[in-house]
């Protein structure tokens, strides 16, 4: 069984859950966006949350069966097309060998996830198929690529629907919590990014949003001895706009780091499309730790 | 040594050290980044920075609301162990054309010739500090200071894969064809990073490294690169 891409879209690309255990060498995570609507394709289909699936981009692909398949499609909005047949989001649905699944307008959110039931069936590297395009670790889809199915099998069977993640409508307001150089910029600093709205630049990509909006002033250097920069933090070069890192963020950077998005709202600023808005609501650490588990709640299908 | 851990958000902590470039401070951060590695807690990744250690966790597992202390107990008791010292790596680079586009600009810089120029980024011993940035890239120094010119004014939108480049003071090899602000002064064979090699990564934090010279003939008999 295969998906062949008749047309790519303009991003489409392989991710699983990324690569760890390899960042201190410089190796980046990667990964999905969306994290969360990720595990939930592959719920949806009876896979392990691990299984590659496609991220899709702003605009969608065309990919033809070749072979039955059951896939998935959770995150951004999209009317999906199985044939003819307008298919329902979040939910398994089967593709007949030789029919088309094509994807039309995106209504909410910017990338969505397809997953096919057993994974796809890709080569890793360093243990993971995701895809990291400035590593040359994979890359993006191309017209004519066959992407084999793979036979992955999550254990058990599937509990209740899992809840589809609230997706941003033109902006989001994600929380965040002090980074470790908090105390390199000004009060005010903090003020204005708690409490400003920053647009998500044409300059944004997988790696990270470029934002534009009040500058934020360090106290002292903008430069730091180069370290790790975790997924979400938000660094400031001298300019003072921030740059909010994504997932396929580089493992090390020389800018000081104002706040992290906590990791349970990084699905939802991974659903920020350039023009988006972005608002940073601080929070505490309890209160991070308690919506992630909030998080994993919903993929069970538990409302908090 | 003045030690202090703070989270990094909800799924990280940071060790820091004192402030300074420093092959102490680097020796100390990989000792305690070695202890992080050996103990209990839900690690996924240890990264060491030049003066920093950042350990991330996954925030719900077992032992993980306990990661700050068991951190603070761990920086002021890890051992010194051997691998800490790292490895002694000898790294072949051609300096000729047409590999090292910015040596007039760096000669320029320490108002000295290409040869005096070569001849100052051969004599030292580098210690790798930090590996990051892209698959196998190590921040290398300290560089000779007549030759540590700052960054280009505009940084190139690539750069090619192997390209010996200094800055600032560091000296480094661009594993792969990425955009970059160095000045480039010779050009690598060996990949710094070959997913098909036994050992996929040349280069580790802590690891001393020294450059040797080879002509562009024995440069094109020997890369990995494809550009013979």
């Amino acid at each position: 069984m295969r998906l062949i891409v008749i047309k790519p879209g303009m991003l489409t690309t392989v991710q699983d859950l990324g690569r760890r255990g390899y960042r201190g060498v410089g190796v980046p995570v990667s990964g999905p966006m969306d994290v969360y609507s990720h595990r939930l394709a592959n719920l949806a289909v009876g896979n392990p949350p691990m299984a590659a699936a496609l991220e899709i981009t702003i605009l969608g692909p065309e990919l033809e069966a070749d072979g039955d398949v059951v896939c998935a499609v959770a995150g951004a909005e999209f009317e999906v097309r199985a044939g003819d047949e307008l298919v329902p989001l979040n939910a398994p649905f089967a593709v007949k060998s030789g029919r088309r699944i094509r994807f039309g307008a995106r209504r909410r959110g910017a990338r969505a996830t397809l997953a096919v039931r057993g994974g796809f069936d890709l080569p890793t590297i360093l243990g993971s198929r995701a895809t990291h395009l400035v590593s040359q670790m994979g890359r993006a889809l191309k017209a004519g690529d066959a992407l084999h199915v793979g036979t992955e099998r999550a254990d058990g069977a599937g509990g209740a629907a899992p809840i589809p993640l609230a997706l941003p409508d033109g902006g989001a307001r994600v929380r965040v919590l002090p980074a470790v150089h908090r105390e390199r910029f000004t009060g005010e600093a903090w003020k204005r990014l708690t409490n400003e709205r920053y647009v998500v630049t044409p300059q944004s990509n997988r790696m990270g949003y470029r934002l534009e909006g009040p500058a934020l002033a360090h106290a002292g250097a903008a430069d730091i001895l180069s370290e790790a920069m975790p997924v979400g933090v938000i660094q400031v070069p001298a300019s003072g706009q921030p740059i909010l890192l994504m997932a396929e963020c580089a493992t090390t950077g020389g800018y000081a780091t104002i706040a992290n998005v906590i990791t349970a709202d990084l699905p939802v600023a991974g659903q920020l499309a350039p023009g988006d808005w972005i608002e940073f609501a601080p929070c505490t650490r309890d209160e991070a730790l308690t919506a992630l588990r909030g998080r994993e709640a919903a993929l069970k299908g538990e409302r908090a | 040594m003045n030690t202090r851990v703070l989270p990094a958000g909800d799924s990280a902590w940071l060790v820091e050290l004192p402030e300074r470039i420093d092959p102490e401070v680097n020796a100390r951060a990989i000792e305690i980044a070695r202890a992080v590695e050996r103990s209990a807690l839900p690690v996924i990744d240890v990264v060491v920075g030049y003066r920093t250690v950042m350990v991330f966790v996954d925030p719900l597992a077992d032992g993980a609301d306990r990661a700050g202390q068991t951190l603070e107990s761990i920086a002021a008791s890890a051992a010194p162990t051997a691998d800490a010292a790292g490895a002694v790596v000898d790294v072949p680079v051609c300096y000729d054309e047409p590999y090292g586009p910015d040596l007039a600009d760096v000669a320029a810089f320490g108002s000295c010739s290409e040869g005096e120029a070569i001849a100052m980024h051969l004599a030292r011993e580098y210690r790798v500090f930090v590996v990051g940035f892209v698959p196998g890239f190590a921040y290398m120094a300290s560089v000779d200071p007549r030759i540590a010119a700052p960054r280009r004014s505009t940084p190139r939108v690539k750069v090619p894969a192997g390209s010996v480049a200094v800055a600032a003071g560091q000296t480094g090899i661009y594993p792969a064809p990425t955009p970059g602000g160095w000045h480039l002064i010779g050009r690598c064979p060996v990949r710094p990073y070959d997913p098909d090699r036994t050992e996929p990564f040349l280069f580790r934090a802590g690891d001393r490294v020294r450059f040797h010279r080879v002509s562009a003939e024995e440069y094109r008999a020997s890369t990995q690169w494809g550009d013979a």
